[in-house]
């Protein structure tokens, strides 16, 4: 910024919103003037930028959120509709040139839209790309192999077999967990059973538990939008039966 | 918009793209990112909780409305914020109305400020460089940012020159900026 020194405790008045009257008019006519200026303008509030971060420490309050969602919420809706207008052109010879510029206008309309939309779809799909890996995580966790699994309960109790079913109706989505369980008599294996408010049984995974009791059985296929009355767990052949052999050895209803 | 997962791979740029796309989850996720910022400004400038959350509504709502007022290709929002919080918690401290446009508010600064850890060391480094000033110096740069006070109030309520309170003031920012050049 040489040459320039005699602006210079100004412009810094002049970040803070502070340069009034004769001195501000003349800066400010200066700035038009002076790229260098404008970069030491933009550079000072950089300065000031650092100096905020010394206040960084409290966080609002969560009904701050609440509020700006709410507030949003009653903006109107942007981005969604196409909101350039057809402007109503028509091709004639002696208005080629105007009709030139309202094509390059349209076009240029256009290609913003475009680019929001397109910029829309790059935010859902890493949207869907972070949920996707939580959800891969959340089963890797329940599903994995090397896992420790405890099963909390009251002291002084011997472990008991244990089944927890985690049912999602409107997706048909079934977690199962079980622990403590014996090991299934030879060639058989453990069926889990999903039965209806209303029909039979539904057969709902077959398992066998590993070394350590511990066995999962995690979204088998069920038809959907089924309502489960109770869960029951059989012993069946390895290959699971499509109906319960009995007795019930483990059986528990929805909380 | 239920809490927001953080999603290290969005930008700030991408989210504000999204946002004028009229995507609210991109503004719940610039929210919980920045809001600290603005919020942690606006207290200080204000002192009144309240107050201070009246501005961060502000702030986030001109946001929704005018995500083009930030230009993207100068950084990410933290540093551009933070000013736009003082300014407007000024303006309300002040009691008038606001004083200068949002878009006007172009800045350039050294750091990287995205990432809750960088601003962490930013944050320290800051306070750092300030409890290292000379308290007279420290003192009117406050002044003159915090509580927004002209050169001439603080010349009056200092009792020290006018030219002297204006050298202060742009010492202690270029203190602060060769801090972070170094």
């Amino acid at each position: 910024m040489s040459g320039h020194e005699q602006f210079a405790e100004n412009l810094a008045l002049l970040a803070l919103g502070s340069l009034e009257g004769e001195e501000r008019l003349a800066l400010e006519k200066h700035l038009q003037e002076c790229a260098s200026c404008r970069r030491e303008l933009e550079s000072l509030r950089g300065d000031l930028a650092l100096l905020s971060l010394s206040t960084a420490g409290p966080k609002p309050p969560a009904r701050s959120r609440e509020r700006l969602v709410a507030a949003i919420a009653r903006e109107p809706r942007r981005g969604t509709a196409s909101s350039q207008r057809r402007s109503g052109w028509i091709l004639a010879p002696s208005l080629l040139a105007a009709a030139f510029m309202l094509l390059t206008i349209f076009l240029m309309k256009q290609n913003s839209t475009l680019t929001q939309r397109i910029a829309a779809m790059d935010y859902d799909a890493a949207a869907r790309q972070v949920e996707l890996q939580h959800a891969h995580e959340i089963v890797a966790t329940l599903t994995a192999s090397d896992a420790m699994r405890v099963t909390l309960v009251a002291a002084k109790s011997a472990p008991q077999p244990q089944g927890k079913a985690i049912f999602v109706r409107d997706r048909s989505s079934l977690i199962f967990i079980a622990s403590n369980m014996p090991a299934a008599p030879p060639e058989k294996a453990y069926e889990l059973w999903l039965i209806p408010t209303r029909g039979a049984p539904i057969p709902a995974g077959v398992f066998k538990p590993d070394a350590h009791g511990s066995a999962t059985v995690v979204n088998p296929p069920l038809p959907l939008g089924i309502k489960a009355k109770t869960f029951a767990i059989t012993i069946e052949p390895a290959a699971g039966s499509t109906t319960p052999t009995m007795p019930i050895v483990m059986l528990g209803a929805g909380e | 918009m239920s809490p927001a997962q953080p999603r290290a791979g969005l930008s700030d740029a991408a989210l504000v793209s999204a946002i004028r796309s009229g995507k609210e989850g991109a503004m719940a996720e610039l929210y919980d990112r920045y809001s600290a910022v603005v919020y942690s400004v606006s207290l200080r400038v204000l002192g009144d909780t309240g107050a201070a959350e009246d501005v961060l509504q502000e702030v986030f709502l001109q946001l929704w409305r005018n995500p083009d007022w930030f230009d993207s290709s100068r950084g990410n929002l933290a540093p551009w914020l933070a000013v736009i919080a003082r300014n407007r918690s000024i303006d309300v401290l002040r009691k008038r109305r606001p004083e200068s446009d949002v878009e006007d508010v172009l800045l350039s600064v050294e750091p990287d400020m995205a990432g809750d850890a960088d601003r962490a060391v930013v944050m320290s480094k800051v306070r750092t460089v300030l409890g290292g000033m000379p308290e007279a110096q420290r003192s009117v740069l406050e002044m003159a940012y915090f509580e927004g006070l002209s050169h001439s109030e603080i010349s009056a309520k200092t009792g020290e020159p006018l030219g002297t309170v204006k050298t202060r003031i742009r010492t202690g920012l270029l203190t602060l900026r060769k801090a972070f050049e170094a």
